[in-house]
């Protein structure tokens, strides 16, 4: 048997990525990183701002999200999110126009403390990048 | 009978509306070839959306403590209907029908004595409901400047109705908007979004135990905003597929209803220019015999 499994993410203008040899995938759950291998039990979560690492036959891949929730069952990971970016395509400038923005996002002083807690994620997720 | 002159002047008028129409048809028959791209990309999404809420719901332990979003307010007597409609004009029926659709509705929430509000997406429903119920719409939104149907838009139109619904201003929400089947048929659909109808057909709603983390609650309580937006946007991109195939056939109808005027006022140019030499040829022999 091989360890593989599926893999779909999928973003509201289209299906961003499918993968069928997937063998292992980190995922910035909200309550912490989150390893996914084959035959995890079923499970839902969210995803705060980080980088989701794909370990796939044909090689490892990155990508950033914003945002996202994903659902894990009968060895098929599906990942909804509206911002997703491969790590490899992104370019310097748009990165720091995320970066940015973020900072800002995270200075405003009326923000609630959970979104001022993503916000920093991001923050933080983004310098790592660079 | 018109003169020569006249007929000959709407002949070239008619062709160059047959141009116009012509060209509006070409465009539409390119842009709709992408907006049904995007909307059948964009199904996925709504569709796995749709799955994980499901489960989500049946779930949920406790239906009382469930958010409102899913459950309702507990009061059916303030209706927001959210019309959407495009932005312009000469695309058949396709804004009638959405209209015709919501006025129907409105008519049986006005005999049921139930409070309604409207918001309406894109100008052309604006323009058709603000007569009859102008007082009714509260607020009106258009993406003039956004070239096509895109999520951040979607996102907006949510967040304003989650926020109205936050502030208690209204009980049940239904969306309006027209679904695309094919090029000439467009489906004018009624959707209730709040409180989410979470009975479904039972194929995808498997009896698997999920993990939650973090609990069911208050994934359910974020990830039922995220919904909204998303069959918002789902709207809209069926719109936009639906305004475009809409425009095609409704184009491709005028220009071979110009096509049809343009040989008819031939016929009728041809037959007075041979009446009139006719005419002027009886002048001229009966002009001859008098001599």
């Amino acid at each position: 048997m091989s360890d593989e499994f599926k893999i779909e993410i999928v973003n509201p203008e289209k299906s961003f990525l499918s993968k069928e040899d997937v063998n292992e995938v980190v995922v910035p759950a909200f309550e912490g990183e989150m390893g996914i291998l084959k035959d995890h039990i079923s499970i839902i979560s969210f995803l705060k701002p980080g980088i989701i690492t794909i370990q796939a036959k044909s090689g490892e891949e990155k990508y950033y999200v914003e945002d996202g929730i994903i659902e894990f069952k009968n060895n098929t990971l599906s990942i909804l999110t509206s911002y997703i970016h491969n790590l490899k395509d992104i370019e310097k400038n748009k990165l720091l126009e995320l970066l940015k923005n973020a900072e800002e996002e995270s200075n405003k002083p009326e923000i609630s403390d959970q979104l001022k807690y993503l916000a920093d994620q991001k923050v933080e997720t983004l310098k790592s990048i660079n | 009978m018109a003169s020569l002159d006249d007929l000959k002047k709407r002949i070239s008028s008619v062709k160059s509306t047959q141009k116009i129409t012509k060209a509006m048809k070409m465009v539409a028959a390119a842009k709709l070839k992408r907006a049904q791209d995007s909307a059948e990309k964009g199904r996925p999404y709504s569709e796995k959306m749709n799955n994980i809420i499901l489960n989500l719901s049946n779930g949920i332990s406790d239906k009382e403590t469930a958010p409102k979003l899913l459950s309702g307010s507990g009061k059916e007597q303030v209706h927001l209907c959210v019309v959407l409609t495009s932005d312009r004009g000469l695309c058949g029926g396709f804004n009638a029908n959405i209209i015709k659709k919501a006025k129907s509705y409105f008519a049986k929430l006005n005999k049921d004595g139930k409070e309604l509000k409207i918001i309406t997406v894109g100008s052309k429903g604006n323009d058709q409901l603000k007569r009859v119920y102008g007082n009714k719409i509260i607020e009106n939104i258009s993406f003039k400047n956004s070239k096509n149907a895109n999520y951040f838009d979607a996102e907006k139109v949510g967040k304003i109705i989650i926020e109205k619904f936050q502030k208690e201003e209204f009980d049940i929400c239904t969306i309006f908007y027209n679904q695309f089947k094919n090029v000439i048929t467009q489906i004018p659909q009624a959707q209730q979004i709040i409180p989410l109808n979470t009975k479904s057909d039972d194929q995808n709603t498997s009896e698997d135990n999920y993990e939650f983390e973090p609990d069911e609650d208050e994934i359910l309580s974020n990830l039922l905003p995220k919904n909204i937006s998303t069959q918002i946007f789902k709207a809209m991109l069926e719109n936009s597929a639906s305004e475009q195939g809409a425009r095609m056939s409704a184009m491709d109808n005028a220009t071979r209803n110009a096509g049809e005027m343009v040989d008819k006022l031939t016929i009728e140019y041809n037959r007075s220019r041979q009446a009139a030499i006719t005419k002027e040829l009886i002048e001229i022999i009966s002009g001859a015999e008098s001599l």
